[in-house]
């Protein structure tokens, strides 16, 4: 039986019909299109998929759509400033070289900005932990590492500036 | 002072906002009007004979549309995947070659093989409708351990009863023998090349379009190379003129080697368009793709190195048995020969060296190139044995490798496997990595971790590799179906800004970036003005595509061949606007000069000139400035370094863990230091992956593939790995104007064999087989025990 639900994608309402079993990350992928997020595996294990819910990094392979009904959802398309400029982690990705392929990109940047959240001060050790379960194939980590770390100081700096202003 | 620009600068890459911002486009992206789905029934049987398969259900199921099998390929004649390389057998008999139906027609041979394919409106209708579908199997007994197929009692091809597909041999024999007959010490080995999955991040993906209007085809796919893709599926499977055929590759998310092949899918969603009028998508799934994309690697070595007392390498001899699965996948019979016994020689003086590869059939998923492809196997084995030498001989490890080195002043170098190394100072790349690791340092850090209750290991590998397979001939007079050669076209705009579409591809390697630097440099033309256009049939010249390291030193000659034509077509044009001689202009950048005057300009003028040719010398020159080269390399080129690592093994639980790690690499010239940072890191991490995580391990009874997803396949994950310390040493290639090397596959060739000998250092043993698991590490450990007792 398929089911209704509103829920507020990238600052914006959408009104979907869903299955009950329609998984989040296809809500996004095909019925608004956002193809940003990405699928890369069907047991939960490498974050391709990550999205925020409500501010929180989720798997969106692994959250029912239904789930997200009434909530926020944020996606690898709604980070960057309406003009364009990237935030302050996407920054780093690209200055620190944090990517090649791409195709881990947007659930690594999704991650890596929920660590701002939980552990903002975050060391090298403790990003390698947090990214877990997040696979990249391409980079071997070093320079998502180096790009988290400088992301999460943009970040701060960023929010100290807001709350000067 | 570090350049901000141009060749040599670490530009931030130029495709890196799609990718950031979600824009990426990505094959699984597309969604083409009135698009169906594909779903594909594979085997759950390793080996089993197909005897009948009932579709009415399936059929009637709802938003089915059509459900297709082995049989309806046959009746349509479609063809079987090729083989792109023909290895003979030291008989000189040609290998066997047995068919590759795109989906199963008699027998099905490994566990995923497809049998069937149900298209519907949607795939989770076409998913629902294939579990009513009813096939009749006859189980057989299954071959699934190379090391036991003659034996095996059953045939996976009725063409190899003994399911070898060829016996190869390489090197001079008698020679080899006549050097093991004077050595003072043997050093013998038997080692495991394990198997891997490449695991590109993004899983395969093809959309399949036809338009019966116009009767033209395209197929959207995640390849390295859409357009040997074309020539395969337009010459082999599906029989079709090429003008009617457009293939597209498009953001593709990571390849490493895994995305070369012509795949049975891509053939499927083709066939099917055609069949229905529609565009037809299929997308693996993860666990799909464990059963569907080629694996890499499985080798079983036997080695043995001949040494003089002084530790002198005399001669080496290598007996390989090296699984290709079921089928021949497209690259698959050329990578444990050509791409592996050729390197035999590594970085090291040996003038002896013999190998024979015998190539076997088994009920598993094809084996063909996986990053580094053959080299990383022959790097392993070699750098292994060295180890084992050194450690029987007492002689240091660096020492041993010094003393073996090939010098500076032996280049260019014959080795005796066949291959002419041009350059390289591989003395040096040991001494600067032993100097970025502190090598002097070592004794004080072991002995700190063993006040921790934890054993340190330190171990290296000294890698070559040959890139940029060439040239043309000399690949054709070893087996090569293929040219591999590649192309490029320059095209200026009116109002100066260029397009170059390479034949190349990128799926990660940041080409748009490091072809536009050249292009920039060369010519003179900024970074925003340059567009590099690859991956679509119907844009870009025919090329090859991207593998083997192979893109700049084949690829970017190409671009650079396609430059120096449009820049001596700019000359005539400058030469006409100042009223002097072509002979006379000076080109600097996108400044062309009189010579000794201060009369110029620039390429936007001169591009300008070309295409509104109102003041022009029509009389002498064609208008445009578009200009196409093809370049075929007259060598392979030989990328070489040492990377050291250093790792901590707990006793208590067997986790060895990398504690340091530096790799010093001569990739010839550097367009971009950033971006083959990148590429080192991501194949360093690829090679600890084999050593110390992934392995794919079939149940020898039933066949099944035991590791097929990634609960049970380890792959590299950021806390498993260490930060890097990297240097490269710039020694040029003598035998490309660029002076490049390649860099792609580098930290993958040492990767494992530096791991692995670091580990065996640390556990103070001769050997043990990959990969270096915690209860792997642990048993080794527990059974070494006693004997650490008594000492
Ligand atoms: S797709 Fe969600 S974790 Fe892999
Ligand atoms: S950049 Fe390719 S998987 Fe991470």
């Amino acid at each position: 039986m398929p089911v209704s639900i509103t829920l507020t994608v990238n600052g914006r309402p959408a009104a979907l019909t869903v299955e009950p079993n329609t998984l989040l990350v296809d809500a996004i992928r095909q019925h608004l299109s956002l193809t940003g997020t990405h699928v890369g595996c069907d047991t939960s294990q490498c974050g391709a998929c990550v999205v925020h819910l409500d501010g929180v990094s989720v798997k969106s392979c692994t959250t029912l759509a239904v789930q997200a009904d009434g909530r926020n959802v944020t996606t690898i398309e709604g980070l960057a400033a309406p003009d364009g400029t990237l935030h302050p982690m996407q920054a780093a990705f690209k200055e620190h070289h944090g990517l090649q392929c791409g195709f881990c990109t947007p659930g690594m940047v999704m991650s890596a900005v929920d660590l701002a959240r939980v552990n903002p001060n975050a060391t090298p050790e403790e990003i390698r932990h947090w990214l877990e379960g997040n696979i990249c194939r391409c980079t071997g980590y070093h320079n998502i590492v180096k790009a988290v770390e400088s992301g999460l100081q943009a970040m701060k700096t960023g929010a100290a500036a807001q709350a000067a202003e | 002072m570090s350049k901000s620009t141009g060749i040599g600068a670490s530009v931030k890459r130029v495709e890196d906002y799609r990718f950031l911002t979600g824009r990426g486009r990505y094959t699984d992206d597309m969604t083409r009007p009135g698009q169906c789905h594909a779903y594909i029934v594979r085997s759950p049987h390793a080996h089993a004979r197909i005897l009948s398969i009932d579709t009415a259900a399936t059929l009637a199921a709802p938003g089915v549309l059509t459900v297709l099998t082995g049989a309806d390929m046959v009746a349509d004649n479609i063809g079987s995947l090729p083989c792109g390389w023909l290895i003979h057998s030291r008989d000189g008999t040609p290998m066997k070659e047995p068919k590759h139906l795109p989906i199963a027609a008699d027998k099905v041979r490994h566990v995923g093989d497809q049998v069937a394919v149900v298209i519907a409106e949607t795939l989770q209708q076409a998913k629902d409708a294939a579990e009513l579908l009813d096939i009749d199997y006859e189980e057989l007994p299954a071959v699934v351990s190379p090391g036991s197929v003659e034996t095996a009692g059953t045939a996976v091809h009725d063409e190899a009863p003994d399911n070898v597909c060829y016996d190869w041999i390489w090197g001079d024999k008698d020679k080899t023998d006549a050097a093991f007959a004077q050595a003072a010490h043997v050093t013998t080995l038997d080692l495991v090349n394990t198997r891997l999955v490449p695991n590109a991040m993004e899983p395969r993906a093809a959309v399949g379009e036809y338009d019966p209007g116009m009767d033209e085809y395209t197929l959207t796919t995640t390849s390295q190379n859409p357009q040997l893709i074309r020539l395969l599926l337009c010459g082999f499977t599906m029989g079709l003129p090429e003008h009617k055929v457009r293939v597209v590759a498009p953001d593709v998310g990571g390849g490493f080697g895994s995305k070369i092949y012509h795949y049975a899918e891509e053939v499927i969603v083709v066939y099917a368009a055609r069949r229905l009028k529609r565009p037809v998508k299929w997308t693996a799934e993860r666990s799909e793709s464990f059963l569907s994309d080629a694996h890499g690697r499985d080798h079983l070595t036997h080695v043995e190195l001949a040494m003089d007392p002084d530790g002198l390498f005399l001669g080496m001899r290598v007996k390989t048995t090296a699984n290709m699965g079921a089928y021949l996948s497209t690259f698959s019979s050329c990578i444990p020969t050509i791409l592996y016994a050729t390197l035999l020689s590594g970085q090291y003086k040996t003038p002896a060296i013999h190998a024979e590869v015998k190539a076997v059939f088994t009920n598993t998923v094809p084996v063909d190139a996986y990053r580094g492809a053959g080299r990383p196997e022959a790097c392993y084995l070699i750098e292994r044995i060295v180890d084992v030498a050194a450690r029987e001989l007492g002689i240091d490890r660096a020492e041993l490798r010094r003393r073996n080195f090939i010098p500076p002043e032996m280049m260019p170098y014959d080795t005796p496997v066949g291959l002419q190394y041009d350059s390289g100072n591989f003395a040096r790349n040991l001494e600067d990595a032993l100097a970025l690791i502190d090598y002097d340092g070592f004794p004080a850090r072991r002995a700190e971790s063993a006040t921790r209750g934890k054993r340190r290991g330190i171990g290296f590998a000294s890698y070559i590799e040959a890139c940029g397979i060439a040239p043309s001939n000399v690949a054709g007079a070893l087996g090569a179906r293929a040219g591999l050669y590649d192309s490029a076209e320059v095209r200026f705009h009116p109002t100066g800004s260029v397009s170059v579409m390479v034949g190349v591809h990128s799926h990660g390697q940041g080409h748009e970036t490091t072809f536009a630097q050249i292009v920039s440099e060369r010519l003179g033309v900024p970074m925003e003005k340059i567009e590099i256009v690859h991956g679509d049939s119907a844009k870009t010249p025919f090329g090859m595509g991207t593998y083997g390291s192979r893109s700049l030193a084949v690829g970017g000659m190409a671009m650079m061949k396609a430059i120096d034509k449009v820049i001596a077509k700019s000359k005539k044009i400058a030469a006409h606007l100042l009223e002097a001689s072509a002979e006379d202009i000076e080109q600097d950048g996108g400044v062309f000069r009189v010579a000794g005057t201060d009369r110029s300009v620039d390429i936007a003028a001169i591009a300008g000139a070309a295409y509104v040719p109102h003041n022009y010398p029509l009389d002498e020159l064609e208008p445009g400035l578009d200009e196409q080269a093809f370049y075929d390399p007259k060598n392979f080129t030989f990328p070489n370094g040492t990377q050291i690592c250093e790792v901590e093994v707990d006793p208590e639980t067997g986790v060895v863990k990398i504690v340091r790690f530096a790799a010093v690499d001569d990739f010839g010239r550097v367009i971009n230091p950033m971006i083959v940072e990148g590429q080192v890191h991501g194949g360093l991490v690829q090679g600890i992956g084999q050593a110390l995580l992934e392995h794919a391990i079939y149940d020898e009874d039933s066949g099944q593939l035991l590791t097929g997803s990634f609960m049970d396949y380890a792959m590299p994950r950021a806390d498993d790995v260490p930060d890097f310390e990297v240097k490269t040493n710039e020694v040029l290639c003598t035998t490309n104007a660029l002076g490049v090397k390649g860099c792609g596959e580098a930290g993958t060739i040492g990767g494992a064999a530096c791991v692995m000998n670091a580990v065996c250092d640390a556990l103070d043993i001769g050997h043990m087989d990959m990969p270096a698991s915690p209860e792997r590490v642990w048993r080794v450990l527990r059974d070494s025990r006693p004997a650490m007792a008594a000492e």
